[in-house]
């Protein structure tokens, strides 16, 4: 067994590139469901928009990367009101099945050979990175503590994106201490009484879900830039279904949760993986139990085993607090 | 609770041992180039297909196997040419893009890359079809679809009836219910090719499992966390906890690629008027007719149906009425579970089998259910047959990897305009 690579990976994998792309849509999702109480479960497509967005801008038009940036934001809240304008009257069931086919829709949309001319088919966009790159402030070569190291790329990309982390964790903090925040957990917590003191529930709702779907898509952007590529299966359902794993292990509703939820998750997620594979190859599990190959899919079944574990044992997650799960969400 | 657990862990460990010898993954561990050639949803086998280096230097040849697939090891990571002979293909066969005969793929290591050789009838293709005579007709090619629609509709409705009755009963909004079908459909599988069996009794098996399976998940894990006062949202995310670890446990047993039956596969076609059906495929409408008229029968004029439609509409007012709600919820609970794993093994019959064939299918039969109405039984039945007939006739104007975006969009737009579905009622939506 090589303890130190299943460590080097593990800790590497709390700060790594999963991990801020999980935790910036777990913040969406934490505004979303969280605070407001809406099941957006088409959390993958606004991440999808945003990457998207700025891929075909810079790579299939040859615009400027700062546009794409612009561009890709302007499609997350798009995407936002082309949801929620139909939607956000309907039960929190019906909401859910049609962000689901929202999301669906996008993700078929981007993979099709219709339109790869475009969004270049299942393949995906390459080649519109170089302009983030060419403001790295970092010089090549290895950064290294010890055994733990990225290159150069990985350290801007992990930089910008904890950056991004911290100041959402921030803006959260701020709107959920001000009035707007707690008109928005009323709503969450009973919709009619806020009604009928007055407030437009409707347009809360619409706010909730695009400044969620906005930050979630900054993860895309660094999912994106990270990668170097976008493919259309990247943002698939599970990815939104995972995001919920993270933002309910950390406990709805409170600032920091999804950050170490997602932490948590990916962690024990490549733990798992590698301690399984270390075992497996080194034949302490015989190979007519488990191949290689076969670790992957035992690490997602402890995935769906630990969400539903903890919605039966411990809905409010870590660090939550029982009574202000939107669980009853109506 | 701790019993729950424990049972429903037997229940899964049961799982792991009925399907444990079932087909070994063979996953990539070296390069590779592979795929399925299918025409409308039929396998086409006996055409060559070759590969080269991007100069032009022959790599390796493979014919596709009766099930249609093909695979072809490379020496390395790299970009390869991939070229389907098209003298090869069958006679009323072509490929959708002609000038798409030859793919230059990039393939990184330790990818078993798959490429894709869109194939459609004769005359279909795109760059002017070839000869307008031998192009069938708008009515011919539409009532070709309508059938395949039928077909497509007959399967969502079978598993959207009983997702909508359990909806009705118990408010959950189960997405799990797709994970019945592959494993209905699995358990077949193993049945039929593992230990043997002829697919008849062994998918009339795995409709008993289905729904012994259907019974001891509402006795011991749904009707558990019911009583225990669970909100519905939380069961909702319960359930897609589940779905994710049924489909990974059947990705861990059955493997990633995709797999027929052992009978029935390469059936020859008949010509029936304008549409051509392989007899398979008759045969597997009739007992989705059957099924479903049975079960429409039963609701309508058994007790425990008027039983359970009552639950559906009122489950506390049934309860007053003197009704054992939980009887009748587990009834249905067994009776879904049932109809799923047989709706699994005709969705299987008419494709592949495939881990994720559930996944695929559950946003359609939510389409199906939310078009008729949620919580409504005969609903489930129109919305279905509905979303499928609208699928297979989009294409006669959408391309076919967009079929089902057409069906989504459906369902948001009922969604927009009437909620309550084709045979809801208003206030279903609350």
């Amino acid at each position: 067994m090589d303890w130190l690579s299943i460590l080097v990976t593990t800790v590497e994998a709390a700060i790594g590139l999963e991990t801020v792309v999980y935790a910036l849509a777990a913040i969406g999702i934490n505004i979303q469901f969280g605070y407001a109480g809406l099941l957006n479960f088409g959390q993958a497509a606004f991440l999808g928009v945003a990457a998207y967005g700025m891929a075909v801008t810079v790579a299939t038009f040859n615009l400027p990367f700062w546009l794409g940036i612009v561009i890709g934001l302007a499609a997350a809240v798009a995407l936002a009101f082309l949801l929620g304008i139909p939607t956000l009257r309907l039960r929190a069931d019906y909401l859910a099945i049609v962000t689901i086919a929202a999301a669906e829709i996008v993700r078929l949309i981007f993979r099709s050979v219709q339109f790869s001319s475009v969004f270049g088919g299942s393949d995906g966009r390459q080649g519109f990175a170089d302009g983030f790159y060419a403001i790295n402030p970092y010089s090549p070569g290895e950064y290294s503590i010890g055994p733990f190291g990225f290159n150069e790329r990985v350290m801007w990309v992990l930089t910008v994106g904890w950056i991004l982390v911290a100041l959402c964790c921030v803006l959260v903090y701020m709107l959920m201490k001000s009035p707007w925040g707690r008109v928005l957990k009323a709503i969450r917590e009973d919709e009619d009484a806020v009604r009928s003191l007055g407030k437009n529930v409707f347009s809360y709702k619409m706010q909730a879900l695009v400044l969620g779907g906005v930050l979630g898509s900054l993860g895309g952007f660094i999912f994106a830039l990270g990668q170097a590529s976008v493919q259309p299966d990247l943002f698939s359902t599970e990815f939104t279904f995972y995001a919920y794993t993270i933002v309910i292990l950390g406990g709805a509703a409170r600032v920091f949760s999804p950050v170490v939820g997602a932490a948590i998750f990916w962690v024990l997620l490549v733990f798992i993986g590698n301690t399984l594979g270390e075992m497996v190859g080194n034949g302490i599990i015989p190979s007519s139990i488990m191949t290689v190959n076969q670790v992957g899919p035992v690490r997602f079944m402890l995935v769906g085993l630990g969400l539903m574990l903890l919605l039966i044992f411990r809905p409010q997650g870590i660090f939550g607090d029982k009574r202000e799960i939107a669980l009853d969400a109506r | 609770m701790r019993r729950a657990v424990i049972a429903f862990t037997a229940f899964l460990g049961g799982l792991i041992f009925l399907l444990a010898s079932g087909a070994t993954a063979a996953w990539a561990e070296d390069e590779g180039l592979r795929g399925t050639l299918q025409n409308q949803g039929q396998p086409v086998n006996g055409v060559k297909i070759s590969v080269a280096t991007e100069d032009g230097q022959p790599v390796g040849e493979a014919t596709t196997g009766a099930d249609g697939t093909w695979e072809i090891p490379l020496p390395g990571p790299g970009t390869y040419k991939v070229t389907i002979d098209q003298s090869t293909l069958p006679p009323d066969v072509e490929l959708r893009f002609k000038e798409r005969a030859t793919l230059t793929l990039p393939v990184f290591e330790d990818q078993k890359r798959t490429a894709l050789f869109a194939l459609v009838p004769k005359g279909e293709g795109g760059e002017g079809g070839g000869a307008a005579a031998a192009q069938p007709s708008v009515w011919e090619r539409a009532a070709q679809l309508a059938f395949e629609g039928l077909n497509l509709g007959l399967i969502i409705a079978l598993a959207a009836m009983g997702l909508s009755l359990i909806f009705g009963t118990t408010g959950l909004t189960n997405f799990a219910h797709g994970e019945l079908l592959t494993l209905g459909a699995l358990i077949a599988y193993f049945f039929n090719v593992t230990i043997g069996i002829q697919l008849i009794p062994a998918a009339i098996i795995a409709v008993i499992f289905g729904g012994l399976l259907g019974y001891a998940q509402d006795r011991y894990f749904w009707g558990v966390l019911r009583r225990r006062g669970s909100s519905l949202i939380a069961m909702m995310i319960i359930s897609i906890g589940m779905a994710l670890f049924l489909r990974y446990l059947f990705l861990f047993l059955f493997g990633g690629e995709s797999a027929p039956y052992a009978d029935y596969n390469a059936q020859p076609g008949m010509q029936i008027g304008p549409i051509s059906a392989t007899p398979k495929n008759l045969i597997a409408m009739g007992i989705e007719i059957v099924v479903l008229v049975l079960v429409g029968l039963a609701l309508l004029k058994t007790r425990t149906g008027k039983a359970a439609r009552a639950v559906a509409d009122n489950p506390a007012l049934a309860a007053s009425s003197g009704i054992n709600v939980d009887r009748v919820i587990r009834i249905i609970w067994t009776v879904g579970g049932a109809v799923a794993a047989l709706a699994g093994i005709m969705l299987g019959l008419a494709q592949n089998l495939n881990y994720q064939m559930g996944l695929n299918i559950l946003l359609l039969i939510f389409a199906g259910v939310t078009l008729g109405g949620l919580g409504t039984a005969f609903g489930a039945l129109v919305g279905s047959l509905v979303v499928g007939l609208f699928i297979q006739l989009s294409t006669l104007w959408v391309p076919t990897e967009l079929k089902t975006v057409g069906a989504l969009l459906v369902l948001i737009l009922v969604m927009l305009f009437r909620p309550q579905g084709i045979l809801g009622r208003r206030e279903r939506i609350g």
